[in-house]
């Protein structure tokens, strides 16, 4: 018989990396920001995440911080050329993620075939003893949580508070933000440094929950899907969570597909989430009006005030 | 925070400087690596620059790691200039590999001088059809190229993967996910005894002039240029901004399937689950390096072989892992855009004055 727990929990834990560097890119686009090193991010804060367990012992918390405070620092290099120097945004997020697959597998390079002990999931007192849900939902590691709460935060401040609307005007028009006297260039930074952070603590997880070892390029695209959730999404971050979840999904078909009855290679089932992706993109990109309604008019343009 | 302003005049001659400035940059961030890594840096330099360079058999190895990367820019610089972002060459080389290997596996044991020339135009096609995939999804569904050429690289690597695992691994391979070994006229002839060079290389020497022609001579590069920059402007003078995406990435991704083929059926002499040390994106750093011109890239598809190479050689000889090669490439590109920003811009003669 099927047993949907794990499959449905395992959605949970799979899209949660998705979910840190989805929102995190998510805040960045809206202030008119395009990164495209989410993938180099990634895998940055999931080396420095790994090496701060692994050195240190601490566990899996503190390599989550290590992976956080990396990703920022990426995303440092990104801004400091993206949006000081004003350089093509596309190109820097890309030569982001190229340094980034270089330097983790070459800090990585040390840790091949180390192993971390993992974390175990908190069952949250009484809801974890609803039948079927309580497994689902209330039986996973903190971090899951942890990016529910991120979801709340980020959709809160967006949807409710001043420094959401100062956020997305920045992202509308900078010129009209930087006249009325904001300091466009330093909310930019502030976003494109929270977007890396959660990038950082998406790889982390990868590193130190998720799989919990070294394997070089094990971000394996998730940045780029991450972008492309946020296309989806339509810069909603409720729409974000519910895309991350669908590719969590997909991902752990390819490990339940043979209990499912689905009888594909298992290369070709690797490939879904890729796919899956193109798909999605298709049909989200193809009504111009749905995909307009939230773009940030300024995204990807640079400004020199 | 402020740094920059735009300059009313950018300047030709520091457009071509900037890659030397961006190289002399990489060199000094290296070296502060190698000594941080407590290595001798000039010790390190010679190993990774000068050794592979000793010997003929290195300038072999240059040029064939060159000849593709040369290639695949060519046809991305296409797209580049028209602003139309394929991030997809490595995908499209191995779909390119992938068709001209099926066609080598057809016909192995078979003689004939046309086996060759069907396994490239095979490999052509299908890095064509490869990057018209993305062509298609954006011209009929509006689906940004950057995401799809990106995802169908994946999509690439798996079904890869699954042939050399499933219908075409070989039998006789001891298990390992790989197909037979390509031999007699499924393998491109080579050039100079006891090197690796074989006659890829006058496929990469012939594109690069038809490609110099075609942007130095030619209408239509105009027109693509025109048609990707502004696309209201050029709907006006009667240009098609949908043939500029077709047109672009169909050529990269053609390109890209021909350095495919150039790699199985030579230095590689097979298919296997690393057909490619990252070709494809390396080719963008050899593209803007280059400054998207045909004979600027053959100058930077050399600097970016040479790194392959010093990579390797550091490997061996100095025990540093070739990751290195990557961490150089994405330093490159670094300084790259900064010193193309000074180039666009200059810094305010204030710093923190602001305009009236």
């Amino acid at each position: 018989m099927l047993d949907l727990v794990p499959i449905l929990a395992g959605t949970l834990a799979a899209g949660t990396p998705l979910i840190f560097a989805g929102l995190g890119e998510l805040v960045t686009e809206r202030t008119g920001v395009i990164n495209l090193g989410v993938e180099g991010m990634m895998l940055i804060g999931a080396v420095a995440g790994f090496a701060c367990a692994a050195e240190t012992g601490m566990g899996a918390g503190a390599g989550l911080l290590a992976g956080a405070a990396a990703g920022m620092g990426a995303a440092l290099l990104f801004a400091i050329l993206a949006l000081s120097l004003a350089a093509n945004q596309a190109a820097c997020g890309l030569a982001l993620t190229i340094f980034g697959v270089g330097l983790s597998a070459f800090i990585g390079q040390h840790y091949v075939s180390y192993s971390l002990p993992g974390l175990k999931p908190w069952d949250i007192p009484l809801l974890s003893d609803i039948p079927f849900l309580g497994k689902v939902l209330f039986h996973q590691d903190f971090v899951v949580y942890l990016s529910i709460i991120a979801f709340g935060i980020v959709w809160w401040v967006l949807a409710k508070t001043r420094l959401g609307l100062l956020l997305k005007a920045v992202g509308e028009s900078p010129e009209a933000a930087h006249a009325i006297g904001y300091p466009v260039l330093a909310i930019r930074y502030g976003a494109t440094l929270f977007g890396g952070a959660m990038a950082g603590i998406g790889g982390a997880y990868l590193s130190t929950v998720y799989t919990p070892l070294w394997v070089e390029n094990m971000v394996a695209g998730r940045g780029w899907i991450a972008i492309a959730l946020v296309v989806f999404a339509t810069w909603k971050p409720a729409r974000l969570m519910l895309g991350a979840y669908l590719f969590g999904g997909v991902t752990i078909l390819q490990f339940q597909a043979q209990a499912l009855g689905i009888n594909l290679p298992v290369q070709l089932l690797a490939a879904l989430p890729y796919a899956a992706t193109i798909v999605v993109l298709v049909v989200i990109s193809r009504d111009r009006k749905v995909l307009q309604m939230n773009l940030p008019a300024s995204l990807g343009k640079s400004f020199l005030p | 925070m402020h740094l920059l302003e735009p300059r009313a005049h950018p300047s030709q001659l520091m457009k071509w400087l900037s890659p030397l400035i961006a190289i002399a940059l990489m060199l000094i961030t290296g070296s502060l690596l190698f000594l941080a890594l407590d290595k001798n840096p000039i010790e390190a330099f010679k190993v990774f620059f000068i050794d592979p360079l000793t010997s003929s058999y290195g300038w072999g190895e240059l040029l064939i790691k060159a000849s593709p990367l040369i290639l695949i820019a060519q046809g991305l610089a296409i797209g580049f200039r028209a602003r139309i972002f394929n991030i997809g060459a490595e995908g499209q080389l191995i779909m390119g590999a992938l068709f001209g290997g099926g066609i080598a596996i057809t016909f192995q044991g078979m003689t004939g001088w046309w086996i060759l020339p069907l396994m490239v135009i095979g490999g052509a096609i299908g890095g064509a059809l490869w990057g018209a995939l993305p062509a298609l999804l954006k011209t009929q569904f509006n689906a940004e190229e950057t995401l799809t050429t990106l995802m169908l690289n994946y999509v690439a690597t798996f079904i890869l993967l699954y042939m050399v695992n499933g219908p075409w691994r070989d039998p006789a391979g001891m298990n390992f996910p790989q197909s037979i070994m390509f031999d007699g006229s499924t393998l491109l002839p080579i050039l100079i005894e006891g090197s690796r060079v074989n006659a890829s290389v006058f496929i990469t020497l012939f594109a690069v002039f038809a490609f110099w022609l075609f942007t130095s001579r030619s209408f239509l590069s105009y027109q693509l240029e025109v048609g990707g920059q502004a696309p209201a402007a050029s709907r006006y003078a009667g240009f098609s901004a949908k043939r500029t995406v077709w047109f672009s990435l169909c050529i990269s991704g053609m390109m890209a399937g021909i350095a495919g083929v150039g790699e199985i059926a030579g230095p590689v002499g097979q298919l296997n689950p690393n057909i490619s040390p990252g070709y494809g994106f390396a080719a963008i750093i050899v593209a803007y390096l280059g400054r998207l011109n045909p004979i600027g890239m053959v100058l930077s598809g050399f600097l970016m072989a040479l790194l392959y190479l010093g990579g390797e050689a550091a490997q061996m000889s100095m025990q540093l892992p070739a990751a290195i090669t990557g961490l150089f490439q994405g330093m490159l590109l670094f300084f790259l855009l900064g010193s193309d920003a000074f180039i666009e811009n200059r810094l305010r003669r204030r710093a923190g004055a602001k305009p009236a």
